[in-house]
């Protein structure tokens, strides 16, 4: 096992363990602070695909912008621990009946998955035999601009109709 | 099997790394006797004096205090989050120093056949990694005012995180308009691309094509740093002490040696992209790193000079400030920037 191979592994089971901690967390603030691990993990797989640029916007972004956000969120709302003695038993989504149906989902979903990885076509060593467009941040420029400038103008509008529309919906209205 | 130890660019490079870490270390401790010092020259004290030669001393009997000072904890705050809160922040103060050069490549005389830059991590996408770790620090602060579970704390805590995330964008943005003219991310690159002179009078430094990129880069570096007059996690006035009011000891001097260390990396990144580096005049290139120490301790100054001069601004004067001057000014100043250089080329 090379130790690109060891590292790979390394950086999957940092990133996989965050990201299991976030939902196995009762504390919100440290459900926060797993994503943030898992984030780095993720980080560190870009860098093994010679995408330092990707890796470091994902620190950036991510790690650095996003997850201050939630954090503070999750700070000035004082969201209280989860505690298994206060879960509202008798939501009608806690019943039996939705619970099995959910079981019998979850089940299908994993089963979908095994199914669909098992049939992609070279799974060990996939990537990396592709080239590797998005190494250097002028290749990631030009590409963004010319391949997926649909997708990217898409995605700058609907990101601002959202901000228009958390603006709109905070104000208070004092003249009406 | 341990050939290597006696490698001398093995050597070299290791003591390059120890170098940097005592370094930032020293130059904290030196930091704080500048700062009482400057203090006490602006208001016409005399500062620290008794320990040692004109007080010289005394950052070391600063630590002996805080050393063997007793560890508290508050009953109610949050065990792991409070002790991992200061080694966060100064863990990512160190690291964020290790991309940055200090001094042009060199072979130590003649003691390497190949020259070694003076930096630690040579990597090539060095500013974005400086900007990514320096803002990892800002969740040492926020834990810390959480973990804390005191008011004054979270209040800091969150303050800063609003106050950072505020500035950020326009210090990315001023970056980025250096960036586009030097037309690399690698800090030695940037430097290397403001060696000589024009006119054979004025240096080739960014600053003269990028002012008001240096000025929001300032703005924002002081403001990412919390230092006066952006000073907010920590406000005296309103806050007791803001994130850090609950910590004693040494865990209180992690907190502080990060912000001394962080206005170090700011300014190292401020002379590497805006002062042209270790290029200067009368000294051989080899001691360019005097150049860069010099540069770096009048930013330094700059930083007290601004702490004792200016009052601290207000609440929503700093989030005013930040989004309706600087992140337009800066965006404005990148815009023009592109233009010219697709226009004139680079």
């Amino acid at each position: 096992m090379g130790s690109d191979q060891l590292l790979f592994y390394a950086f999957g089971a940092v990133a996989l363990a965050g990201s299991v901690l976030v939902i196995g967390q009762r504390n919100p603030v440290y459900s926060v602070l797993a994503i943030i691990v898992s984030f780095f993990g993720l980080s560190g797989l870009y860098v093994l695909l010679e995408a330092p640029f990707v890796a470091v916007v994902q620190i950036i972004i991510y790690a650095g912008a996003i997850m201050v956000l939630f954090l503070f969120v999750v700070m000035l709302l004082n969201v209280p621990r989860e505690d298994a003695a206060e879960w509202d038993r008798t939501h009608p989504l806690y019943r039996s009946g939705p619970m099995r149906a959910g079981a019998v989902l979850a089940v299908l979903l994993i089963g979908q998955l095994v199914w669909a990885l098992s049939r992609t076509p070279g799974m060990a060593g996939g990537v990396a035999d592709q080239p590797a467009t998005a190494s250097s941040v002028a290749d990631v420029g030009r590409v963004l601009f010319t391949d997926y400038m649909f997708a990217f103008e898409v995605t700058s509008i609907l990101i601002i109709a959202a901000m228009v529309g958390a603006v709109v919906l905070a104000r208070k209205h004092d003249e009406s | 099997m341990l050939d290597f130890v006696t490698d001398p660019a093995f050597l070299v490079y290791t003591g390059i790394i120890l170098v940097v870490f005592f370094g930032l270390q020293t130059g904290a401790a030196v930091m704080v006797y500048a700062e009482r010092k400057v203090a006490a020259f602006m208001q016409q004290r005399l500062g620290p004096y008794l320990v040692g030669p004109r007080g010289l001393l005394q950052p070391l009997a600063d630590i002996v205090k805080l050393v063997f000072k007793e560890e508290l904890r508050p009953k109610a705050s949050d065990a792991l989050l409070f002790t991992a809160a200061p080694v966060i922040s100064v863990a990512a103060a160190y690291v964020a120093f290790a991309p940055v050069p200090f001094g042009p490549a060199s072979t130590f005389f003649g003691l390497l056949d190949e020259p070694m830059p003076l930096i630690v991590a040579d990597v090539n996408v060095a500013v974005l990694v400086i900007f990514a770790v320096a803002s990892m620090g800002v969740y040492g602060i926020v834990l810390a005012g959480w973990a804390s579970n005191s008011k004054y704390s979270l209040l800091g805590g969150l303050r800063s995180s609003a106050q950072m995330i505020s500035y950020e964008l326009a210090y990315g943005m001023s970056l980025a308009a250096v960036i586009l003219l030097a037309n690399t991310l690698s800090l030695r690159e940037v430097v290397d691309a403001q060696d000589g002179y024009w006119f054979g009078v004025i240096p080739r430094w960014y600053i003269f094509l990028q002012p008001v990129a240096f000025f929001v880069f300032a703005c924002a570096g002081v403001a990412e740093t919390n230092r006066a007059p952006f000073d907010f996690p920590e406000a005296e006035q309103e806050l007791v002490a803001g994130y850090h009011t609950e910590y004693s000891s040494m865990r209180f001097a992690m907190f502080f040696l990060a912000e001394y260390i962080n206005m170090i990396t700011v300014s190292a990144v401020a002379v590497n992209l805006f002062l042209g580096g270790w290029h200067g005049p009368f000294l051989p290139p080899e001691y360019g790193w005097i150049w860069f120490l010099a540069k770096l301790g009048v930013l330094l100054f700059i930083y007290l000079w601004l702490r004792w001069t200016l009052p601290r601004f207000r609440y929503d004067q700093l989030m005013a400030f930040g989004w309706k001057v600087l992140l337009p000014v800066a965006t404005v100043n990148l815009l023009l920037t592109a233009a010219g250089v697709l226009y004139f080329g680079v």
